[in-house]
């Protein structure tokens, strides 16, 4: 039994078979049902641990079909259109499925309509088994009105006009109701009584096309697994290649005999259809985990989904083998990003910009190329590593506006032989505040040969505060 | 012209693609500059594991340049050259600095060329590497760990110069903070900044090293040469020796560097 505290009072939320037996009901204060029964068994209730272990059901929920959406805190709606054949027709797979879930000790009710209102309607009301085709209006008909899943004004505002069940309703001109409960109410019930089918939305996105294996004595060894999916990856790639396409994104899913479901994504640079280096990453990619895939009592279904695809032309494989080596490249940049992850693994892209912190972003290699920004053509020399942010320094300039005689870095002092500047960079006053100072940068080389990138953030005189000297980068 | 001329003009055509695809065709690079390509004969292999060490902590931004381009000698300059792939360890951010896309393109290689990998410990980075110096569409890859790691011992460099010699990738291992230790790398350079030819005003030059030969499998071994780097020719230039800076010396004192003995003046004791 659950207690919830509802507007400043401790109420039943939940109840036991036992308790309802006994005449409690949810909604009772629990000093009233202690009262009655003195030795309640009571926990609280804890609808974030109730929202997860619904979510875990729709997980495994989603070996039966790729459509599971969530209906309210303690409900799912499956969508079996053109997948109950493959469990031997609408009644077989809901046994299957009934007998499944009581496995994993969950009492349920489940029901197979033609439209998810008239499902949801008949199984809210404790009804089970299948409504044969076409027979929804007859079905519901003796239903409450609450089975309409209406607000709560609604229900009661009908119950006072005397419709009790929806049979009552259906029966009704359409139009009186419409304008007196709004539009809302007529269209649940259209879709209630069969009239008008709208498709669920799923709680995960539809992928382009599935291959998956089924075992009847659930596998666990780390081969098997990577064997089931070297089969999956050919079986895939032989989908895409008929529909000329070839995957961006992956998904491995792994269904443990008892329920829970652990996934493995894995993408590519380009659409890809190669089995050998689609396996390789994978292999990589279960190499790499943080935790590995643990088999418990084995999986019993394993899936591999194509996410996204795009189209992909069969390969013409061009004389200097130019194409070939672009493809042997973004598989690398597969295989590396499997395995360090896809920050890690990056691209230069250049910005329109004049400041050196912005020049160019990383990006990671395995994104697709954004449109490319030319390279300029004239460019002062900049150093090949830059500091972020650049290190204060300690400098002594021999006019206010000149070139740095000397400056220590790290502790070490450096004289300057040779140096080139100033040349002024503004900060882009439109992207930072107004106050940041003007860089004055210099190049300069100490007498060890070493070249430094330095600059005096501030101007003497015309900003505020004195000058600050830091050292942005180094000159190879 | 004769058909006969055409089919042999094409032949001609086509070994040339072959042999820059096959690897190990031409396997070797050069300087590009007289003093190292007359002692090395022009040739540094290619598909093989070149080291280079930087003299001390400061100079990891010249050994940084010194290795990409010597990767740029060996993989070509043009833009849709083959790409670079450089492995850099995490740490080296913090302590040498980011790279800057900029710099490489001063350095006379587009920053869309190379794919940088960045990687969390030396481990990791020897497996980053190690699968990429595999991929034989590369042109170089650079792998820069820090310090002395345990990983990267005889075995490693080992492995990683096979893999190199498979697939004809050349691998340039960039040692900071660390002491020359075995390896079977092909040949072993120290490198240092080098004085720079200034430009007018007084500027700083090209990219310039002090570059020390320490070891080559062929026994050539202990010369060291001062180069700059041209980015437009992808190229070194010797540094002409005369142009080295000298000390400057301070206005108004003897050039003499060598005092002269002090007069030694004897002083009778008295009393």
């Amino acid at each position: 039994m659950f207690v919830e505290k509802v507007k400043g009072a401790l109420r039943l939320s939940a109840i036991s078979p036992q308790a309802r037996a006994i005449g409690l009901a949810p909604g009772l204060t629990l000093a009233d049902a202690r009262a009655r029964i003195p030795d309640l068994a009571v926990a609280d209730h804890d609808p974030i641990a109730d929202a997860a272990f619904l979510n875990r059901i729709a997980d495994d929920c989603d070996r039966w079909t790729p459509l599971v959406a969530l209906d309210g805190p303690d409900g799912l709606v499956l969508d079996i259109t053109g997948c109950a054949h493959l469990f031997g027709g609408e009644a077989m797979m809901r046994t299957r499925l009934v007998t499944h879930l009581q496995h994993h000790g969950l009492s349920l009710c489940a029901i197979v309509a033609g439209t998810p209102e008239a499902a949801r309607a008949l199984a809210r009301c404790g009804k089970g088994g299948v409504v044969p085709f076409g027979r929804e209006a007859e079905c519901v008909a003796p239903l409450p009105i609450a089975a309409l899943g209406l607000a709560e004004e609604t229900v009661t505002g009908l119950s006072r006009a005397g419709l009790k069940t929806i049979g009552d309703l259906a029966s009704r001109p359409g139009t009186p109701l419409a304008a007196r409960f709004g539009e809302e109410l007529l269209v649940r019930l259209r879709r209630t009584l069969g009239l008008e089918d709208v498709r669920i939305v799923p709680r995960r996105p539809l992928p382009a096309c599935i291959a998956e294996r089924r075992f009847a004595e659930p596998i666990g060894r780390a081969e098997d697994v990577e064997g089931a999916l070297a089969m999956l990856v050919d079986d895939l790639s032989l989908m895409l290649e008929a529909r000329g396409e070839g995957g961006r994104a992956f998904e491995a899913s792994f269904f443990r005999a008892d329920g829970a479901v652990r996934r493995i994504a894995v993408e590519t640079a380009r659409p890809s259809r190669d089995p050998k280096s689609l396996g390789r990453l994978f292999h990589e990619k279960l190499e790499a985990l943080a935790d590995p895939l643990d088999p418990g009592f084995g999986f019993d279904l394993v899936r591999l989904a194509v996410l996204r695809a795009e189209p992909l032309a069969p390969a013409q494989v061009s004389l200097d083998g130019r194409a070939i080596e672009e493809e042997e490249v973004a598989a690398l940049v597969d295989r590396l990003a499997a395995r360090l992850g896809r920050e890690r693994v990056l691209r230069f892209m250049m910005r329109d910009t004049h400041d050196p912190d912005r020049a160019a972003s990383l990006v990671p290699a395995a994104d697709p190329l954004g449109p490319a920004c030319p390279l300029p053509d004239e460019l002062p020399s900049r150093p090949l590593m830059m500091f972020d942010p650049p290190q204060p320094i300690e400098a002594i300039a021999q006019v206010p506006d000149g070139p740095p005689l000397r400056f220590r870095w790290r502790r070490v002092l450096h004289e300057v032989v040779h140096a080139e500047g100033p040349e002024r960079i503004a900060p882009e006053w439109w992207r930072q505040p107004a106050d940041m100072p003007t860089r004055d940068y210099y190049r300069v080389e100490n007498h060890d040969g070493r070249r430094f990138w330095l600059f005096r953030a501030g101007l003497y005189d015309r900003e505020p505060g004195p000058p600050r000297w830091f050292l942005h980068g180094l000159f190879p | 012209m004769s058909a006969a001329h055409d089919v042999s003009a094409l032949r001609q055509m086509l070994a040339g693609l072959e042999a820059e695809r096959l690897p190990g065709a031409s396997n070797s690079f050069s300087f590009g500059a007289e003093g190292p390509d007359n002692v090395l004969a022009n040739s540094l292999a290619r598909g093989a594991l070149h080291e280079i060490y930087a003299a001390q902590g400061a100079d990891m931004p010249a050994a940084s340049g010194f290795a990409l381009a010597l990767a740029l000698r060996a993989s070509g300059a043009a833009a849709d050259a083959r790409p670079i792939v450089w492995v850099r360890q995490d740490f080296l951010d913090a302590e040498a600095g980011k790279l800057h896309a900029h710099g490489l393109i001063a350095l006379g290689l587009d920053p869309s060329r190379l794919i940088l990998v960045r990687a969390r410990d030396p481990e990791q980075a020897l497996r980053a590497a190690g699968d990429a110096v595999r991929c034989s569409a590369l042109g170089a890859v650079l792998l820069e760990p820090w310090g002395e790691p345990k990983a990267l011992d005889l075995t490693a460099t080992r492995r990683l110069a096979l893999r190199a010699d498979a697939s004809g990738v050349t691998l340039f291992l960039l040692r900071m903070a660390a002491k020359p230790s075995a390896s079977v790398a092909v040949t072993r350079w120290l490198v240092a900044p080098a004085i720079s030819t200034p430009l007018e005003a007084d500027a700083p030059g090209a990219p310039a090293f002090a570059a020390t030969l320490l070891r080559h499998r062929a026994g050539i071994a202990g010369h060291q040469w001062n180069l700059e780097w041209d980015h437009e020719s992808c190229s070194f230039r010797d540094i002409a020796p005369l142009s080295r800076a000298v000390v400057p010396v301070p206005a108004g004192r003897p050039a003499a560097s060598g005092a002269a003995p002090a007069e030694i003046t004897a002083f009778r004791r008295t009393g």
